[in-house]
């Protein structure tokens, strides 16, 4: 088997035995960590289609994660209060409803927002894709309707038919799919002919437009469906604390999901899982003894950046072969 | 006369002060190899690149297959037909020979907004690419990076990945460069069958390659086209001798 597979196979391990802890030590914090971790995966994965398949170092995807936070926010709370959005338009409780609504209106923001930023590349695309970002962040906190700066709460957590999302487990296990569904999406896109022109367009686009296919379309629907998985796990996000604000939308955010793909390993299946795994248990394990927790989080960065450019599913399992 | 593939007319392009394409015309006809000659920097690689499309020209028209091209994507104009190599090899570095090669099979089945497929067990798609890099000399190396492919290989992936598209005419920029004399025959070999099923332009140094294959020879000098003739006009136009070929030739 191959190497990168049996790291794979340990991530799912460790995903599977941190609820298991919880349950046995009777931990369920343990819980809340796990469905941080798989949010955060969730949102990185969506980052690692532009960014690992494509080579687009968006440092603007905190506006994907903060729309799908203030897509589940606002439906909430208009069916909480039972006033329609628009009139005939009503507010929903409803997560896959939610997750629709997120997927789309992120993909619909990422087009213009990529398609401006695309004419560009290297670091003025990495300043663009950060200004529309900090554009979104100011209209968040300038806008009374929705809680300004203060943010938006909800009481209760939005509901999945047949399953009480009210209880950590299950919400858990609700994250834990849609980060498999997801993570199933991107191991098709790697091998599916549009992978192969993205990771094309990533390489060499003169290559890429010398055999006949557009790299500006190309990079524009990628720059959509990683936006539309950065959406969802937003939407998630919200879910958990049953609080969004523009937080959310803050460029940390969006530094944060590279910093979990440039650890895990850039355009690997498992880079994300990998690299927020690492993340949160510093957060969880350093950050009770010191605030400085992020300072440790920079070394090791640096040390990955100096000598391991594969990240950790680099070290373990060595570069990725394409067939 | 066949009606021209390719149709060139006027084209100018300065860099700054320097005039790179000084107003040239030329055609590509149905079944023939016109071969570009000239010295380093009279803009052949230039002019290949406008009639591909990754430099737009300042003037001139560009037709090709009947249809006005001059400000068509490059990735259309290979649509259309026209595919090019490059006179420095430009492959996909990380994807397998094969695998540069199935992009290009893809891109002509029109399926590169597929998501689901897998491209590894599309048979259409292995199988085409796999007959290019055959035609191409690259059957055993259908599995290696092409990062570590040596140069001569490379150039004979750029060939196979032209193929690859389904081209209606060839643009062929120094496709012997660097092979030496060896690689330099196998390839006249390869261009020669390959001379009944698609016309090329072809901008080359190695002067038996050229005349070995050419039905026709332009010279470019200063980015101008000084002469236009078969092989044996070439040879014995003064100003060429004078210009370009030196006085041994
Ligand atoms: N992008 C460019 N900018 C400025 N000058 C260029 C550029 N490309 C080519 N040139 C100049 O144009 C002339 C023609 O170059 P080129 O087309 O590469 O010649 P050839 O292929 O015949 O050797 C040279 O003098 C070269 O320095
Ligand atoms: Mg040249």
């Amino acid at each position: 088997m191959a190497r990168e597979t049996v790291f794979n196979g340990l991530m799912i391990l460790v995903l599977a035995a941190i609820p298991a802890a919880a349950l046995l030590f009777e931990e369920p914090f343990y819980l809340t960590l796990a469905t941080r971790l798989a949010i955060l995966a969730l949102a990185a994965v969506g980052l690692n289609v532009a960014l690992g398949l494509g080579g687009l170092v968006s440092f603007g995807h905190a506006a994907f994660f903060g729309i799908g936070g203030y897509v589940a926010g606002i439906l909430a709370v208009h069916a909480f209060n039972m006033e329609p959005l628009l009139p005939g338009l009503p507010g929903t409780k409803s997560m896959p409803v939610i997750w629709v609504v997120s997927m789309l209106l992120a993909a619909l923001i990422a087009l213009p927002m990529g398609a401006i930023s695309l004419r560009t590349s290297g670091v003025y695309f990495i300043m663009i894709t950060l200004a529309f970002a900090q554009m979104i962040y100011y209209f968040a906190i300038s806008w009374p309707a929705y809680g300004g700066e203060d943010g938006l709460s909800f009481y209760v957590r939005n509901g999945f038919p047949g399953v009480n999302t009210l209880q950590p487990l299950p919400f858990l296990l609700v994250c834990y799919g849609l980060l498999a569904a997801a993570l199933l999406f991107f191991w098709r896109l790697q091998h599916s002919p549009f992978g192969a022109a993205l990771q094309a367009a990533r390489q060499n686009d003169v290559r890429l437009a010398a055999v006949g296919i557009r790299p500006f379309k190309i990079r524009l629907t990628a720059f959509a469906l990683s936006a539309a998985i950065t959406g969802v796990a937003g939407a998630l996000f919200a879910d958990l604390n049953r609080f969004v604000s523009p937080s959310m939308l803050s460029w940390h955010l969006s530094g944060e999901l590279i910093v979990l793909i440039i650890l895990g390993g850039v355009g690997r299946l498992f880079g994300p899982v990998a690299g927020a795994t690492v993340y949160v248990f510093l957060e969880y394990g350093l950050g009770g003894i010191t605030e400085r927790w992020q300072f440790f989080l920079g070394l090791i960065l640096l040390g990955v950046v100096l000598f391991a450019r594969g990240g950790i599913i680099g070290l373990f399992a060595g570069r990725p072969r394409h067939g | 006369m066949a009606e021209p593939l390719l149709q060139l007319r006027g084209l100018k392009k300065s860099f700054g002060a320097l005039l790179a394409t000084d107003n040239v015309s030329l055609t590509l006809r149905p079944g023939e190899i016109h071969a570009l000659i000239g010295p380093n920097g009279a803009g052949k690689t230039t002019l290949i690149h406008q009639i591909a499309g990754t430099l737009q020209p300042d003037e001139g028209e560009l037709r090709f297959a009947g249809q006005d091209i001059t400000s068509l994507h490059m990735a259309d104009r290979v649509q259309l037909g026209l595919a090019r190599t490059f006179q420095v090899s430009s492959v996909l570095p990380e994807f397998s020979a094969l695998r540069n090669v199935m992009l290009a099979v893809q891109a002509r089945q029109g399926t590169s907004f597929r998501f689901f497929a897998d491209v590894r067990r599309d048979a259409r798609l292995t199988d085409a690419a796999a007959e290019c890099l055959a035609r191409a000399g690259l059957d055993g190396r259908a599995a290696v990076p092409a990062a570590e492919l040596s140069h001569g290989e490379r150039r004979r992936l750029e060939i196979a990945i032209a193929l690859a598209t389904g081209p209606r005419a060839l643009l062929l920029d120094e496709p012997m460069a660097g092979l030496g004399p060896e690689g330099s025959k196998d390839l006249v070999v390869l261009l020669n069958a390959l001379r009944s099923e698609v016309p090329m332009l072809l901008v080359e140094h190695d002067m038996d390659a050229v005349f070995a294959l050419a039905d026709r020879i332009s010279v470019l000098v200063y980015g101008r086209v000084i002469a236009t003739g078969t092989a044996d006009e070439i040879r014995r136009h003064p100003e060429v001798r004078a210009a370009y070929l030196g006085d041994d030739a």
